[in-house]
């Protein structure tokens, strides 16, 4: 479980997170959804520490994140896989060598115990044959999936996905919302997905978080989320012409 | 301008770490002595020899008084190569070629979120970028530099064979005449700090990008201009210091 408590953020005067508490629980797809500019990807950076709290603190567990030294975080770094919105693949490397690269840096296993753990992390993505190409030979929803990989290749406990189904075609995408799920619920872990793509709200969003003006606004899961009476999610879900149409 | 400076120290006391693991760092370092270094090889040749055969016809054709012997042209080639040519102007030719590489190599990774990506795996990315190149290139430079104090004698014995300005005899008499051994030290030491400072400064420039293709590419021209201006002031601080 990731806790954030009465957290805020600031760049300059400007107050980009405004005093936000939320839980992120283990087993389940946990999604942050809001408008762009909401604040909800500087929540994540805040999350992972790759920018720093200004107020209020962050617990991953029992054990308070904002409070630790370098090496501290260096431990719990392990225990966290990231998907980031491009993908962020080594393009130096192969397929095989970025899903392995964690495995390099962290363990003293054999070559060919990597290469295994590479080959289980690539077939659980369906991509069994994609180890040796490069991040420039894969297409965008390749690249998605191998960093799903190189993401859940330590066997992480916490998963963090930034818009995740960002610039895929949606038979793509829900390929991606499944995978996400699916990893979810089979490794136990918590997973911190931020996005502002309804279809995936809908089909995984077991907990959801709506941030409107920095603030967290309201909470609820994907039943809820069309039934709310909270108007400016309301106008966030309702915002798309199908959407509209449906409704 | 300060802030910027305090940042680049803040950066290298990050970059001059222990490394994660010594067996990545290692593997590191020799695929940067090929893209920093071995790769550099072929244009410092042509440079060092065309420099070396340039200063060979200039002093050639300035000796007029018959009472100067014709080998103080081989002198004069091997003193300004070795002191000056290869360790300064080569070092300068490296800032544009490896310096605009790798700052854009660190900013084209910071932009697409590859640092970000090492940070979140609990990796050092300043040391598991920067650290390798610094090395590499304090390492391997040196070599380079006498590979061009070679090629650019070389460059000055060529003149002999193609004109008749001097001869052979007289030019290979003249780099061998009142030889001193502390030059190629003074060099050495001078060819080491510009390599740190082409390196670390690229490294600096590429590791602060924000934005996109437009900001790797200024950056890029950053890394340039700052490493060939310190390439400059460091020039004068060192000669002051080692030749005086």
């Amino acid at each position: 479980m990731i806790e954030a408590n009465n957290i805020s953020k600031f760049f300059g005067d400007n107050q980009v997170l405004k005093d936000i508490t939320v839980r992120f629980e283990k087993g389940k797809t946990n999604l942050i959804i809001g408008r762009s500019g909401s604040g909800k990807t500087v929540l994540v950076k805040c999350l992972v520490g790759l920018l720093e709290v200004d107020e209020g603190y962050i617990m991953f567990g029992d054990r308070n994140f904002s409070q630790m030294t370098f090496i501290e975080r260096k431990k719990v770094r392990k225990e966290i896989g990231m998907l980031f919105q491009g993908g962020a693949l080594f393009d130096s490397m192969t397929v095989e060598e970025n899903v392995m690269f964690p495995l390099t840096m962290y363990t003293n296993q054999s070559l060919e115990e990597k290469k295994e753990r590479v080959d289980f992390c690539l077939k659980w993505v369906n991509l069994e044959d994609a180890n040796k190409l490069l991040p420039s030979e894969l297409s965008g929803g390749m690249t998605k999936r191998v960093a799903i990989a190189r993401a859940i290749s330590m066997n992480p406990k916490y998963l963090f996905c930034d818009e995740p189904t960002s610039g895929l075609d949606p038979q793509t995408a829900g390929v991606i919302d499944d995978l996400i799920s699916r990893l979810t619920k089979e490794f136990e872990m918590t997973t911190v997905v931020n996005t502002h793509d309804m279809n995936s709200v809908i089909k995984i969003g077991d907990k959801i978080s709506f941030i409107y003006q920095g603030q967290l606004w309201w909470e609820g899961d994907k039943k809820q989320v069309l039934t709310t009476e909270n108007k400016e999610l309301n106008d966030f879900v309702f915002s798309t012409e199908l959407t509209k149409r449906l409704k | 301008m300060l802030s910027r400076f305090g940042r680049y120290i803040i950066l290298m006391l990050k970059v001059f770490r222990k490394p994660d693991k010594m067996q990545v760092f290692w593997k590191q370092f020799f695929v940067e002595i090929n893209n920093l270094g071995v790769e550099s090889l072929g244009i410092v040749a042509v440079i060092s020899v065309f420099m070396g055969a340039v200063v060979a016809i200039q002093t050639a054709y300035n000796i007029d008084s018959p009472l100067i012997p014709l080998k103080m042209v081989g002198f004069t080639v091997r003193q300004s190569v070795i002191l000056e040519f290869s360790p300064t102007i080569i070092s300068l030719i490296l800032a544009g070629k490896v310096g605009s590489r790798i700052a854009s190599e660190i900013g084209t990774m910071r932009v697409t979120e590859q640092i970000d990506a090492l940070e979140i795996m609990g990796i050092n990315p300043a040391n598991y970028l920067i650290f390798p190149k610094v090395t590499a290139a304090m390492v391997f430079n040196p070599v380079i530099i006498i590979i061009s104090m070679g090629f650019g004698l070389v460059g000055g014995w060529l003149v002999s064979v193609f004109t008749s300005l001097y001869t052979s005899y007289e030019y290979i008499d003249g780099i061998r005449s009142w030889f001193e051994g502390y030059t190629i030290i003074y060099a050495l030491i001078k060819t080491v700090v510009f390599a740190y400072l082409i390196t670390s400064i690229s490294g600096f420039m590429g590791f602060i990008v924000k934005g996109g293709a437009i900001e790797v590419g200024a950056a890029s021209t950053k890394a340039v201009v700052w490493s060939s201006i310190m390439i400059i002031l460091f020039n004068l601080i060192l000669t002051q210091l080692l030749l005086s």
